[in-house]
Parts: C-alpha cells; sequence; structure tokens
C-alpha cells in the first residue's frame, strides 16, 4: 500500500486513494477544504479548485515535484509521495485566489440566506480569503426560476459544482436540470420551466455548498443556528428514514438528511421524510446531534487560518521532536499513534 | 532558406483534391506497401526516433504519447484526430484538409494501423461545415477504392474512419473535451488522470493527435525516422506549417524547415511574410497562435542576450516566458506600429471569455473579470491600479485550472502588459487621446526610452 | 412551424448514416451532428420541440440536448433571418479591418449585432476567430467562407443574397416565418 506525507503526516492508504481521501483519513486541519467533490457523487470534483495542493514529491521513484499545484480530489496518491496543504504559501495564496474568483459575482447575501451558518462557501471565506472584494463592476444576475413547490433555486449564489446534477442523475432518478450556456454566462437551469419531483430531488438542497438551493418549506423560518438538531428516525419504505430534525421548541422546523464532518449526507432520505414529516410524533427521537464542523453553527468554535497553521507548526515541532527521540532509542517507538489526536488537540 | 515543401508539396495541385489525382501523384501506393510489410510496432519506432513533436501547439513528443496507450486493455483502441483548429491566427490544418484532403486519410490510416484503432475520427470545428464536406467525398472514394472498409487493400485488417463535426467552440481543441464533443456532450475538459491514451473516447484507450501531426507520419515512415530526424535542428525535427497573418504583405500557410529560418528572415523574405502590408514599422509579433505570449519586434527577431532567434520550439523559448515565447501551433501574426495593444489584448481576452467552457472557477471568472477591466481600459475609462490587478488575476489563474485555456487566456495578458505596460499607462493618463478606437494609425504611442 | 417537428424522408436517411458511424449503444455520439442537421432541416433554429424531436431520435434526455444546444454557439436557440452573416472579429481578422466590416454591415442592413432585418432576410452576428486568419476580414454565410472582404464586397455579397432569396424563394418558407418573429424582438 502507498504511503504518502502530507503536511508532515505519515499515512498509508489503498492504492488509487485521492490526496483529498488520504488526507481525510488523517483528518484534522491538513484535509484540504472542498466545494465541488462529493465522495458518493460520482464524477464530482476537479471543478472549483479549492482543494489545490503542492505535490513537492512525486514519489519514492520519481521525488521530483509537480510543476503545477493538482486538485488534491482528483490525484491519486503514490507510494513516497509528498504533499504540503497548510504549509505551502503557495497553496494558500492560490487558494485566496480561489476564493475570490468564487465570490467575484457571489451575492454575499448572508443575512438573507438560509445557508449562512452552514455554508461551505461562507466557512472557506473565512478561512481563505481576502476581507474584501476588488472586483468593482456589478455582479452578474440571473433571473429567478421556479423549480417547483418545495425546492428554491437561487442561481446568483451558485459556484458550479454540479454536485445537484450528478445528484438528480444518480440519487433522483429523472434529470430534468442541468447546466446550460457557458463561461461566465453558465447557468444551472432547467431550459423550459420545468419542476424537479423525483421522490428524492430534496437531496439537491443537500448537497449544495451554498444557498443556491433551499428548502422552500423552511424557507426564512429561522437562522440555523437557532434551532436545534436532532437525530430521528422513522419507517419509510422509500429511504432510510434516519434524518435530522431541526427543532424550534417542539416544533419541526426543517428535515435534513444526516451530514459528516465534511458536510456530506451519510444516507439519501426521500421526500416525503424532508417535506412532509413536519410533525413531531412522525419521528422517533434518537439524541442530540453532534455538529462536528467548524462554522458559525458551531457557535463561535472558529478556527481561523492563524489557528489552522498554529496548529500545523506545533504538530511538525512535535513530529520533528518525535523522530528525533526515535532516533536516539534506536528507531524503536515509531511515530504516529493517533496524529489525528494531535492535530485537533 | 526557402520554404521546405513536404506535407505542402501538392498543396496547390487541384490533382490532389481527387482520389483518381492523388493516386497520379503516387498518392496510397506507399501506404499499401506499409500495411503489407510493416508492423505497427516498428511505425511507432519510426514514429519515435523521428522526434515529431505534436503540432496542435503544445509540442508534446507524438512518439511518446503513443507510448502511453494502455496495450494491456482488452477494450477497443481509437483514434481521433484534431481538427478542431479554432486558435486565433491558426489556419493550416485547414490547408491540408481542404487541399490534401487524402493525404489525411493516409495519415490516419497508418497511424491507425500503429495504434490498433479499428474505427477512428477526425473531428472538424463546426465552422468548417465545407471542410467536412470535401473530407466526406474522399472518405467516400476511399471506402469505393477498398482503401477503407474490410480488408484494406488486401492486407486482412478492417479499418472504418468517419468524421464528426464540432459547432462552435475553441475548446474543443482541448484533447478531453474533444471527446466529450464526439460523446454528445458539453465541450467541458475532462479532470486528468485518467488521460486518454488509458480512458478515452467512451472509456477506451485513445490517442488523439493534430491534423499536421497525423499528415506527417507517412512521411517519415517513408523516409525512415532517422532521415525525418535529420531535417531541421533537433530537437526541433521535421517542418512545420506557419500561418502567417496580420500587417504582411503575404500572409498564407508556409512550410518551413525547423531551425533553419530566421525570424527576421520570416518577417521580410518574398518566401514568406514578404514585409509590413501598409509601409508601417512592424510593432510586435504573436508567433505561435494567440496563446503565446507576445514580443516587442526587437525581441523576436533577437533573443535578449541579442541572439539572432530563428523558427525553432526552442529558439523562440529562449528567455522562458519573461523574454521569449512559444512557437505553440504556428499561427504567426504580426502588428504594425498602428496596432493599439491595448485594443488587441482586450480583443484576445473577449475570445477566451467567449470561449471558457466555465467549468472550473478560475477560468470561468477570471476571464470575464480580465474582458471587463480591459473593456474599461481601451474606453479610457480605467485606473492605474487595474493595470497590476490584471496582472494579479492572470497569475491566480495561470496553472490553476482544469485544462490549458486558463494558461492560454493568462499568458497574452501578462505579456502584453509586460511588454507594452506604458501603452496601458497612455490610456489612463490620457483619456481623451484614446477616445477614438483608431488612435493608433494617427499617433502611434510613444515607447520610453 | 408545425407543433410537431419531423424530418423528412431524405433527412431521416442522413440521421441513419450519421448514426452508423458510432458505436452501438453510443447514438448519443451523434448529438451535434443530428442538431446541425435539425438545424438546417427545420426552420432555422434550434426550437424547444426541435431539441425535444432530436432527443427521442436518439434516445437521451431533454436536459440533454438543452444543455449541448446551449454550449455551442453554432446553434440558434432563437429564430434567424434567412441569412445569417457571420463576421469573425478576433485577433487577425480585427487588425486588418474587422470592426470596419461589421460597421458597415449594420449601417447598410440598418440593424445593430445580433440583430435580424425587418423582412427576415439577413441576421448580423459577430464571432470569434473562424480559422481563416491569412485571409481576413472573413464572412461566414451558412456553409461558404467569404474572404478579403472590403464594403464593397460586403454591398456585392448582400447583393448576391438577395437575388439567390428572390430565385429561391419557397426554399426556406419556414425559416422566413420564424424570421419574421425575430424581427420584431431583433431590431433595435
Amino acid at each position: 500500500m502507498p504511503k504518502v506525507t502530507i503536511d508532515g503526516h505519515e499515512i498509508e492508504v489503498d492504492a488509487g486513494t485521492s490526496i483529498l481521501n488520504a488526507a481525510r483519513k488523517i483528518g484534522g486541519a491538513l484535509v484540504p477544504p472542498t466545494m465541488c467533490y462529493y465522495s458518493k457523487l460520482k464524477g464530482s470534483g476537479g471543478k472549483c479548485r479549492t482543494c489545490l495542493v503542492k505535490v513537492v514529491a512525486q514519489s519514492a521513484a520519481n521525488p521530483r515535484p509537480m510543476p503545477k499545484l493538482q486538485a488534491s480530489c482528483s490525484t491519486p496518491v503514490a507510494d513516497g509521495m509528498v504533499v504540503q496543504n497548510l504549509t505551502s504559501p503557495e497553496v494558500l495564496d492560490a487558494r485566496k485566489g480561489i476564493v475570490e474568483f468564487l465570490l467575484l459575482n457571489h451575492p454575499l447575501d448572508c443575512p438573507i440566506c438560509d445557508q449562512a451558518g452552514e455554508c461551505d462557501l461562507q466557512d472557506l471565506a473565512y478561512v481563505h480569503g481576502l476581507s474584501a472584494s476588488r472586483n468593482d463592476f456589478p455582479r452578474r444576475t440571473f433571473e429567478t426560476i421556479d423549480i417547483g413547490e418545495r425546492i428554491e433555486l437561487n442561481r446568483n449564489r451558485c459556484i458550479l459544482c454540479y454536485r445537484c446534477v450528478y445528484t438528480a442523475n444518480q440519487v433522483a432518478g429523472a434529470r430534468v436540470h442541468g447546466v446550460l450556456g457557458r463561461g461566465d454566462h453558465a447557468e444551472i437551469g432547467t431550459y423550459i420551466r420545468s419542476s424537479l419531483d423525483s421522490e428524492m430531488s430534496g437531496n439537491v438542497i443537500d448537497v449544495c455548498p451554498v444557498g443556491a438551493l433551499t428548502d422552500k418549506t423552511a424557507r426564512f423560518e429561522s437562522r440555523v443556528w437557532f434551532l436545534k438538531p436532532m437525530d430521528v428516525h422513522c419507517t419509510c419504505d422509500k429511504c432510510s428514514g434516519k434524518a435530522v430534525a431541526w427543532m424550534r421548541g417542539e416544533q419541526v422546523v426543517r428535515v435534513t438528511a444526516r451530514r459528516d464532518a465534511y458536510g456530506e449526507v451519510e444516507g439519501w432520505i426521500c421526500d416525503s421524510c424532508r417535506f412532509e414529516r413536519k410533525d413531531k410524533a412522525a419521528w422517533t427521537f434518537e439524541a442530540p446531534r453532534r455538529v462536528e464542523r467548524n462554522s458559525v453553527i458551531g457557535q463561535n468554535h472558529y478556527t481561523g487560518l492563524r489557528q489552522l497553521l498554529a496548529v500545523t507548526e506545533k504538530h511538525i515541532a512535535a513530529r520533528a521532536a518525535v523522530s528525533a527521540a526515535d532516533e536516539a532509542a534506536g528507531g524503536a517507538t515509531g511515530y504516529g499513534a493517533d496524529p489525528a489526536a494531535l492535530i485537533s488537540g | 532558406m526557402a520554404q521546405r515543401k513536404m506535407l505542402l508539396e501538392y498543396a496547390d495541385n487541384p490533382e490532389a483534391r481527387s482520389l483518381e489525382g492523388w493516386k497520379r501523384l503516387g498518392g496510397y501506393a506507399q501506404v499499401e506497401s506499409i500495411l503489407k510489410t510493416r508492423t505497427p510496432d516498428s511505425i511507432m519506432e519510426e514514429v519515435k526516433s523521428s522526434g515529431l513533436r505534436g503540432r496542435g501547439g503544445a509540442g508534446f513528443p507524438c512518439g511518446l504519447k503513443w507510448s502511453f496507450l494502455d496495450r494491456k486493455s482488452d477494450k477497443p483502441r481509437y483514434l481521433v484526430c484534431n481538427g478542431d483548429e479554432s486558435e486565433p491566427g491558426t489556419f493550416k490544418d485547414r490547408h491540408i484538409m481542404e487541399r490534401l484532403p487524402h493525404q489525411l486519410i493516409e495519415g490516419m490510416i497508418v497511424s491507425s494501423f500503429a495504434i490498433g484503432s479499428k474505427h477512428s475520427y477526425i473531428y472538424v470545428r463546426g465552422e468548417y461545415m465545407y471542410i467536412l464536406r470535401i473530407l466526406e467525398k474522399a472518405i467516400d472514394e476511399a471506402y469505393a477504392a477498398g482503401y477503407l472498409g474490410k480488408n484494406i487493400f488486401g492486407s486482412g485488417w478492417d479499418f472504418d474512419l468517419s468524421v464528426h463535426p464540432g459547432a462552435g467552440a475553441y475548446i474543443c481543441g482541448e484533447e478531453t473535451a474533444l471527446l466529450e464533443g464526439l460523446e454528445g456532450r458539453r465541450g467541458n475538459p475532462r479532470i486528468k488522470p485518467p488521460f486518454p491514451a488509458v480512458s478515452g473516447l467512451y472509456g477506451c484507450p485513445t490517442i488523439v493527435n493534430n491534423v499536421e501531426t497525423i499528415a506527417a507520419v507517412p512521411y517519415i515512415i517513408a523516409m525512415g525516422g532517422d532521415a525525418y530526424a535529420g531535417i531541421g535542428v533537433k530537437p526541433s525535427t521535421g517542418t512545420k506549417l506557419i500561418s502567417a497573418s496580420g500587417h504582411i504583405r503575404k500572409p498564407g500557410v508556409y512550410e518551413i524547415e525547423l531551425g533553419k529560418v530566421s525570424c527576421e528572415e520570416f518577417l521580410h523574405s518574398e518566401d514568406y511574410c514578404g514585409g509590413p502590408s501598409n509601409g508601417r514599422p512592424f510593432k510586435a509579433v504573436i508567433a505561435g497562435g494567440s496563446s503565446v505570449p507576445v514580443l516587442p519586434l526587437d525581441l523576436f527577431v533577437k533573443t535578449a542576450a541579442g541572439v539572432p532567434r530563428m523558427m525553432s520550439y526552442e529558439s523562440l523559448a529562449e528567455g522562458g516566458f519573461v523574454s521569449g515565447t512559444s512557437l505553440g501551433s504556428g499561427g504567426l501574426f504580426v502588428m504594425d506600429d498602428s496596432t493599439c495593444m491595448v485594443r488587441n489584448l482586450w480583443n484576445l481576452a473577449r475570445f477566451y471569455r467567449h470561449e471558457s467552457c466555465g467549468q472550473c472557477s478560475p477560468c470561468r471568472e477570471g476571464t470575464a473579470w480580465m474582458e471587463k477591466l480591459l473593456e474599461r481600459l481601451e474606453a479610457g475609462e480605467g485606473k492605474l491600479t487595474d493595470i497590476d490587478l490584471l496582472v494579479e488575476i492572470s497569475k491566480k489563474i495561470e496553472g490553476n485550472t482544469i485544462c490549458p485555456l486558463g494558461d492560454a487566456a493568462a499568458w497574452p495578458v501578462a505579456s502584453h502588459i509586460r511588454h507594452f505596460r506604458h501603452e496601458f499607462e497612455h490610456h489612463v493618463r490620457f483619456p481623451e487621446k484614446i477616445r477614438d478606437p483608431k488612435h493608433n494609425v494617427a499617433a502611434p504611442i510613444p515607447r520610453p526610452s | 412551424m408545425p407543433d410537431t417537428p419531423a424530418f423528412s424522408p431524405a433527412a431521416l436517411g442522413e440521421l441513419g448514416r450519421i448514426v452508423s458511424h458510432y458505436p452501438e449503444g453510443k447514438q448519443k455520439s451523434a448529438l451535434i451532428p443530428v442538431l446541425h442537421l435539425a438545424q438546417a432541416e427545420l426552420g432555422g433554429w434550434l426550437s424547444v420541440p426541435v431539441m425535444d424531436y432530436v432527443a427521442s431520435l436518439l434516445s437521451i434526455t431533454p436536459i440533454e440536448v438543452y444543455e449541448v444546444a446551449s454550449f455551442y454557439t453554432m446553434f440558434n436557440k432563437e429564430p434567424v433571418g434567412r441569412f445569417k452573416i457571420e463576421t469573425c472579429r478576433t485577433g487577425p481578422c480585427a487588425l486588418n479591418g474587422a470592426e470596419d466590416i461589421i460597421g458597415h454591415l449594420e449601417a447598410t442592413l440598418g440593424i445593430r449585432d445580433g440583430g435580424t432585418t425587418p423582412d427576415g432576410m439577413f441576421t448580423l452576428q459577430s464571432t470569434e476567430c473562424l480559422g481563416a486568419c491569412g485571409q481576413g476580414p472573413v464572412i461566414m454565410v451558412g456553409e461558404t467562407y467569404h474572404e478579403l472582404m472590403t464594403a464593397a464586397k460586403v454591398d456585392a455579397l448582400l447583393e448576391e443574397l438577395r437575388r439567390q432569396a428572390a430565385t429561391m424563394p419557397s426554399a426556406a418558407s419556414t425559416a422566413t416565418a420564424a424570421a419574421t418573429t425575430a424581427a420584431t424582438a431583433g431590431v433595435k
């Protein structure tokens, strides 16, 4: 199995694993951020360029660096590969540029956006963005189109990650929407007026990294951080029935799939569970949902880039100390009992 | 040195346009003998030793590209000819396809035989629809003669060849976007790896080569790879078609022996561009299609060290992108002193904005942003900070995109500003002097000494 | 334009020939050439019914056709005039006076770039590089390139096209009807 080193952490992974997934296996601050890659959607990734990393050594056999930064989501590891993410100033600089591009025409309407607080773009901008935009042109806008009773589409916020297109193809069955036009006029749309109404169509809301696709049945009901997320389940013949109910007191304000630390759903849920079961009695409550992501919703447990870098530096120093001790002990102790614990501590 | 006509030997001969005429010129005889006497591996070896580099623009060694083909796969293999010529300044593939269709078919037969493709495609840009008709007619003739189809030339080998039109998309010149177009999809370049040699058309091992590259293959096999490598100056071997246009007296497609013609000679000799068309002094040259860095005349004819530049991959690249450029696709266009470099760059930036597929964020957003800034500068409404911002944006795009279109959009911006910054500043400082789009015709912007 | 578009027998034959170029089950590959065919056969532009018809011919979903049709610039998503006059405006063509040619066309026809004349005869469209840089400025009408254009040659070309239209009035009657609708919207 190939061994790869990412920001000083070494890990052994299956051949064919991407750099990103190797990093996710290590966990912690060194995991490159993603806006378009989604492990559960075949073909996703490569587009947003947020996860660019520096490959300083391609493999043990070929220790030369790759000339360009690489999208970690779509670059497979090789044995002896050495990768820099946070430890490369070049990566941080490029990523700053990517964030500026993603925000260039974004309306920055977080105060009225239902996604605020659990928005990948918001989180990314806080950590990696510039404090102000250098774009003084009017922002691009698209006309509003109606895609049905339950899903709200706001294309001005869209970053063209294509996740909803893959979801419609791979999860929801029939696809009636797609990417139309090209260049900076490319847009998510249906071309003709049609609505997304397959049994699984609501999953496009959960995969959307921004506020382009939101739940119409919960629109403007509450800021997400005022709601209490609860793990719930029900008996459903269309999906696993495992979901998260977002509660205001006794009221189920909205229902989403359960999402992991990288914002990816653990299991798809059907539209009945998502849009129709708004009665508390329709669900069996398990426990409060632990929100693991560092974001506004994590109640100010915000980790800025400076803290992330401090943690990484601390780790690299610790690693140097361990290998020094290791060498002194004749290579007996080994390294890497729990790098994830080290980095999150 | 005058033209060395190999590929273009019969370009002006109307006989070359029909199969019968082409045969009278000696066509197809060579192909028959290759199929009957050579093995695919030996053809590969000849191409490798010839040093032939891809003529589409990147200049990647052709033999090396072929060697990446996944030979362990049990899937069909494909050869796809890239005739999606759309790089501004480039019109050489059109010249071959229009005038020498059978020469290209010969190249497709021999290359497909080497690669093991039983069905190959020629992807022709949609605007060249009349050329697609010429190719289809030539292919029909070849089928009728038994040179395509079952058991061609009685060699026991079956081979089909089809033409596929594009429909208006520069991006389909990128090989994986081209394959998307061939599969009936939007021309979004694919994420690599995997590369086409492993997973290309329909997920099968595929080689994509430029028209000029493929047309050269039969010549290489006929004369032998080593003999071909003796033409030109290593590692720029062989001949190259140069499309010449702009403010020159004799625009057209010229075939040169690489490394044997100086840039100075190319601009002024009667064998080539023939000097300025309007009697005005040349100011700048884009040597290899609109994507490569522009050079001021002095740096085009001589390197920064004062060495006369030659028309070859290496000589034009001398000095890197600071004081050099690239041979690219050989789309050379020349500007005289009536040209406003700000307007020229705006024109090219508009092209890249129009042609970006919109898939990845740096290219989608960056090309549009640069175009807007340049439109503003050219209108005399820009700010001095816009100039540095443009350079900064180009750096944030370069190297960070899915495909080379991002680089292609970034390089002209960086190089126009690097070499002609005074013109950009002039537009900000003296907006009243540049209101007329033809301001440079009457009074060229002075270059600071 | 009838509500349910349909190819003529000759076009259906051409469809079969195009589809035969691709391996079995890969008929989606025929999408671009078939859209060219549909545009030429069924009114000069790709209306939603025409695109849905193409989807049904190739057994793919309508959105797959819309995505492709909206990506490639040669496909008209709105009605155009009987003759679409496309002038290259990029790089070398611009150096040799493409802007003057476009300006001359606008002035002569009394419409702006992108517009259609009220009689539905001409649509003006500037395009990016047509790959004829050595013979610029270049104009493409249908499948024909007109090279080394000057104002005088533009005038002669327009006259020639009008003459063509007069001698073959019925050939593109549907296109003309559609273009009349476009003319109302296109003239500025």
